[in-house]
């Protein structure tokens, strides 16, 4: 039986830690807009990666100091950034030869549901009268290496987001490599998903419980 | 002589016609042509179709070519951004047409439009709905969906330096849609800060060769759309 009270497990900072852990040293890497970006703060140190932001920079740098935003120098979520020694910059078409050639090795996007064959869906709820906006999510997940998936396990609501199947609309079809949430780090596999790591003071059965799809030990 | 910088927006906007099809430069503010797309307002075309990646925001530049009602149709990426209304409300109301497009996609059909490639195929969008009623074909195992270029009759692009042959280079990621849209247009227009004499331009570092370029104006200090925008300005003022 599982026990009626809900774990919270790794916060925020604490789930952009294991995925900084396991990005290798010399990546190039894509992260998506907003929680996905906190995992810059920590790669550890002597570790190089470089940021690409597909609205054509390679070599991302922190956000500048105040007083020293530049419109024209921005990332993916058109946020002020700046660009390191070494960068360079590009057309579209060039940023997303990198994406879709499979040269970016690893990307880290959130998400609102993923299955368990790997499945993602973070675009749309596809709620009648929604304005769709996809941006370039969906070459993202059809071309980089090594999909990472960094989300809160459940939904505010308690409602499962690692699903059997998505009812929102697709992402991208079997397409996470791995998924890091505040419960669990689960890997997509052949025989099923994968439980690789948990957070402190949760079981298997816990974890089970709170998840649709079916886990494997 | 070959001399494209003319000395005024309205030239460089003039002969667009009703019902074309027009690139637009920019992600977000970045790269966006916004005094073009103000000469383009006072010029008066209408039912056009725009392709640029998002709609912009406030009731300045893009925003305000769209809240004139001279856009029948937005081919983007992504639609809403900060501060973006107008064409929500248009879309809500089934005032405007709306073709979505992954941006990769969207990029590589521009390029594909300049490069006389009529079609492609990509793993971009396999499985989900917006492969659906498309072409597929599985290539080495894998499955990928056809998409076709776009083309169109003007783009409207924001450069950093140009000559008068018409070589472009750009300002950091403002660069963004624009090299590919200069080579997509049958007229591409630029508006430029900077004009530079022939040779100034180090040929090693042209990033948009002067042949897919046809008219340029200079813009010295081009307004800075959030800006205008945190001010509530609403074009024409």
């Amino acid at each position: 039986m599982v026990e009626n009270k809900i774990i919270e497990g790794w916060d925020v900072k604490q789930m952009a830690q294991k995925v900084a852990l396991d990005i290798p040293d010399g990546s190039y890497v894509n992260l998506g807009i907003g929680i996905p970006e906190k995992v810059a703060a920590f790669v550890p140190e002597g570790r190089e990666l470089i940021y690409h932001t597909e609205n054509g920079l390679l070599g991302m740098g922190p956000v500048p100091v105040a007083g020293k935003e530049d419109p024209e120098l921005i990332n993916a979520g058109k946020k002020a950034v700046t660009a390191i020694p070494g960068a360079c910059y590009f057309h579209h078409a060039d940023s997303f030869t990198m994406i879709r050639g499979k040269h970016i090795d690893v990307c880290v996007l959130g998400a609102l549901q993923v299955a368990e064959n790997g499945d993602l869906a973070n675009w749309s709820t596809g709620e009648p009268g929604a304005i769709p906006a996809v941006g370039g999510a969906m070459d993202l997940v059809a071309g980089v290496k090594t999909i990472y998936v960094i989300t809160k396990h459940n939904t505010k609501t308690g409602e499962a987001k690692i699903v059997k199947q998505c009812s929102y609309p697709l992402t991208g079809k079997a397409v996470v490599n791995r998924l890091y949430t505040n419960l669990a780090i689960l890997d997509i596999t052949d025989q099923g998903l994968k439980v690789i790591e948990m957070a402190p003071g949760v079981s298997f059965d816990y974890l089970q419980a709170v998840t649709e799809a079916k886990l494997i030990a | 002589m070959i001399n494209k910088i003319l000395t005024s927006v309205e030239e460089a906007v003039h002969g667009i016609f009703d019902g074309a099809t027009i690139m637009i430069s920019g992600f977000g503010e970045a790269g966006s042509p916004i005094e073009l797309i103000h000469a383009l307002i006072d010029q008066g075309a209408k039912n056009l179709t725009i392709v640029s990646n998002n709609t912009g925001s406030g009731e300045v530049g893009l925003a305000a070519l769209i809240a004139h009602k001279r856009v029948k149709k937005m081919i983007c990426s992504f639609p809403r951004t900060a501060n973006s209304t107008v064409f929500p409300e248009l879309y809500k109301k089934g005032e405007i047409e709306l073709e979505i497009v992954p941006q990769g996609t969207l990029a590589e059909r521009i390029r594909a439009g300049g490069a006389g490639i009529p079609a492609f195929y990509t793993p971009t969008s396999v499985g989900t709905p917006l492969a659906e009623q498309k072409e597929s074909r599985t290539f080495e195992g894998v499955t990928y969906v056809m998409e076709h270029a776009i083309k169109a009759d003007f783009a409207l692009v924001k450069a950093l330096k140009a000559d008068r042959y018409g070589n472009l280079i750009y300002n950091k990621t403002a660069r963004n849609f624009g090299p590919i849209m200069c080579t997509a247009a049958k007229t591409t227009i630029v508006q430029t800060e900077q004009t530079v004499d022939l040779g100034a331009l180090d040929p090693e570092c042209v990033v948009t060769p002067g042949i897919f370029v046809q008219r340029v104006v200079q813009i010295e200090n081009p307004a800075q759309e959030s800006k205008l925008v945190a001010e509530n300005r609403r074009y024409p003022w």
